[in-house]
C-alpha cells in the first residue's frame, strides 16, 4: 500500500482524478504495469471517494452492484462473489437496508465492497476516513485496510494524517507543493501481521512519524 | 414495544386530543359558515338570488345530477386538467434532461424560459384559441402554457443542485452521461418532481379555467363565465365549489402517491 501525502490540498486529488483516467494529462503519459493509461481504464482502476456516497435510493445490496450494473457486468458469479464479500465483511444481513441506517463504518465497508466488486488491479483512496469522527476513523482505517490486505490489492491511498500514513502505508510518497512533484520516499516496514492500530504501538512508529514530519517542513 | 411507559400514554393521549380538536374545529367553521350563509339568505339579509345560498347550490347539483348535464361539465374540465398535467411532466421531464445533457442549449435557452415563466398566462390564451380554434385541444394546451415553463425551470435546478460527487461516483464505476442520467439525476430528483406535481395541478387547473372561460361550450369555466352572464349565480357558485373539491381531491391525491414513494424507499 502506497501513501500519498501533502499538507495542503494541492493538487493530490487532480493527481487521482488523472491516475483514475478522470481527466486526462495535456501532455506526457501514465503507464500502469507498463501498459499506457486510457480514458476507458476504469475496470482496472478502482476509485474510493471521501464520501461513501451511497445511494439512499438504494439498498446496500443494489448499492455495491452499482458499479456492475453500469458496467454490464452482472453475472451470477459477479454478484456471488459480491456477497461472500459482504458475508465476509459482515454486512450481509444488512443487504436489504438503505444507507442511513448503518453506521459510518459499515458504510464505508459498503464503499469499498462496491470499488472491489469491480475487481480493479489498482485502488485509489482520496481521504476515504476524513469525513469519520476520530475513533470511527481508527476502527474503520483498520477494517478498510485489513480488507484491502486481504484482498491483495494495491492501493494509493491519499491522506492529511501522518499516523494514518504510517500506520496503513508500505511506502509513503511526500508531495510537494504545486506543482506536486514526489518530494521523497519513506519506505515503511513492520512486522508482516501487525494490524494498522497495532503498528501504531510499535516503537517505530514515532521515528516513521517525525521522519516524514521533517520531510514536510523542510521547505517551510 | 409492547409495554408503553405511562408518560408515553400520556403523551399519546395528548397527541390525540390535538387532533381531535383540529378536526372539530375544521369541521366547525365549515358548518357556522355554511350555516350563516342559508340563514342570511332565509332571513333575506342577503339577495339569495345574487349570493345564492347552500340549499339553492345543493338543489341546483341535484337537478344537474338529474340531467346527466353535470357529469359532463365536471368530467370535461377533469379530462383537460389530467391530459394537461401528464403532458406537462412529461414533456417538462424530457426538456430538462435535453438542457440537462446540453450546456450549449440551456445557458442560450435559459432568458426565454425565464421570461416565459413570468408571462401571464392567461394574456396567450385569447391568441391559442384564434391560432388552434375553440376546442378543448387549445384548452389543454392553455393548461399546459400555465405550468411547464415553471416546471422545466425548477426540474432543471434540481438536477443541477445534485452532489457533483456523486456523478463523479458514477465516472469512476466507469458510466457515462446516460449512466449519471437514470442512475444519479432521476432518482435523485424524484422528491422534487413530487413538489412540481402538487404545484401543476393547480396551476393546470387554472390553466384549464382561463381556456373554458374564453372558448368553449362545456366545463366548470364554461359554467361560471355563462351563469354570470345569465345571473344563474347557482351555477357560478356551485361551479367554484365543485372546483374546490376538484383541487382538493387531485392534490391529495397527488400527498397519498408521494407518502406511497417515501414509504416504499424506506
Amino acid at each position: 500500500m502506497l501513501e500519498c501525502f501533502r499538507c495542503s490540498t494541492i493538487g493530490k486529488s487532480t493527481l487521482l482524478s488523472l491516475l483514475a483516467g478522470l481527466i486526462e494529462p495535456e501532455h506526457g503519459s501514465i503507464l500502469l504495469y507498463g501498459q499506457k493509461l486510457f480514458q476507458k481504464t476504469s475496470g482496472t482502476i478502482g476509485y474510493m471517494l471521501q464520501h461513501d456516497h451511497l445511494f439512499e435510493w438504494r439498498t446496500i445490496e443494489k448499492n455495491v452492484l452499482l458499479g456492475l450494473e453500469i458496467q454490464k457486468k452482472l453475472t451470477p458469479a459477479a454478484q456471488e462473489k459480491v456477497y461472500d464479500m459482504l458475508k465476509t465483511y459482515g454486512l450481509y444481513k444488512f443487504k436489504n437496508a438503505r444507507p442511513s441506517q448503518l453506521s459510518g463504518g459499515m458504510r464505508q465497508r459498503a464503499a469499498l465492497i462496491r470499488t472491489l466488486a469491480l475487481e480493479p488491479e489498482l485502488l485509489l483512496l482520496d481521504e476515504p476516513f476524513s469525513a469519520l469522527d476520530y475513533q470511527t476513523r481508527l476502527t474503520v482505517g483498520d477494517d478498510i485496510g485489513s480488507i484491502i490486505k486481504k484482498e491483495q490489492k494495491t492501493a494509493i491511498l491519499v491522506t492529511h494524517d501522518l499516523s494514518e500514513a504510517v500506520s496503513l502505508g508500505n511506502r509513503v510518497l511526500v508531495l510537494s507543493k504545486r506543482p506536486a512533484t514526489i518530494k521523497s520516499v519513506v519506505d515503511i516496514s513492520f512486522p508482516d501481521n501487525a494490524s494498522p492500530l497495532e503498528r501504531r504501538n510499535f516503537p517505530e512508529f514515532k521515528d516513521y512519524f517525525n521522519k516524514i514530519w521533517k520531510e514536510l517542513n523542510q521547505d517551510e | 414495544m409492547s409495554e408503553i411507559s405511562l408518560a408515553q400514554q400520556k403523551f399519546l393521549l395528548t397527541q390525540k386530543k390535538h387532533r381531535r380538536t383540529v378536526t372539530i374545529s375544521r369541521l366547525c367553521i365549515f358548518l357556522c359558515f355554511l350555516g350563516l350563509w342559508e340563514g342570511a339568505a332565509r332571513l333575506q339579509l342577503i339577495d339569495s338570488f345574487f349570493f345564492s345560498s347552500p340549499s339553492r347550490v345543493f338543489l341546483c347539483a341535484y337537478n344537474m345530477v338529474l340531467d346527466h348535464s353535470l357529469f359532463a361539465h365536471v368530467g370535461i374540465t377533469l379530462f383537460e386538467t389530467i391530459m394537461s398535467f401528464f403532458l406537462v411532466l412529461i414533456s417538462a421531464i424530457i426538456i430538462t434532461i435535453i438542457l440537462w445533457f446540453n450546456k450549449k442549449i440551456s445557458e442560450t435557452l435559459e432568458p426565454y424560459l425565464v421570461i416565459l415563466n413570468s408571462l401571464p398566462k392567461s394574456a396567450l390564451a385569447p391568441l391559442l384559441i384564434v391560432w388552434l380554434g375553440a376546442n378543448y385541444n387549445t384548452i389543454i394546451i392553455t393548461g399546459i402554457s400555465v405550468a411547464v415553463f415553471g416546471s422545466i425551470l425548477s426540474l432543471y435546478t434540481s438536477f443541477q443542485s445534485v452532489d457533483p460527487e456523486k456523478i463523479k461516483l458514477i465516472q469512476t464505476l466507469g458510466g457515462s452521461k446516460y449512466h449519471m442520467l437514470t442512475k444519479v439525476i432521476l432518482p435523485a430528483s424524484i422528491p422534487s418532481m413530487f413538489s412540481i406535481m402538487k404545484v401543476n395541478i393547480g396551476l393546470c387547473l387554472v390553466g384549464v379555467i382561463i381556456g373554458e372561460f374564453i372558448a368553449s361550450r362545456q366545463g366548470l369555466g364554461y359554467l361560471i363565465i355563462y351563469g354570470s352572464q345569465v345571473f344563474k349565480l347557482d351555477w357560478v357558485i356551485m361551479s367554484i365549489v365543485i372546483l374546490c373539491l376538484l383541487a382538493w381531491g387531485l392534490y391529495t391525491l397527488l400527498s397519498r402517491l408521494e407518502q406511497r414513494y417515501q414509504n416504499l424507499a424506506n
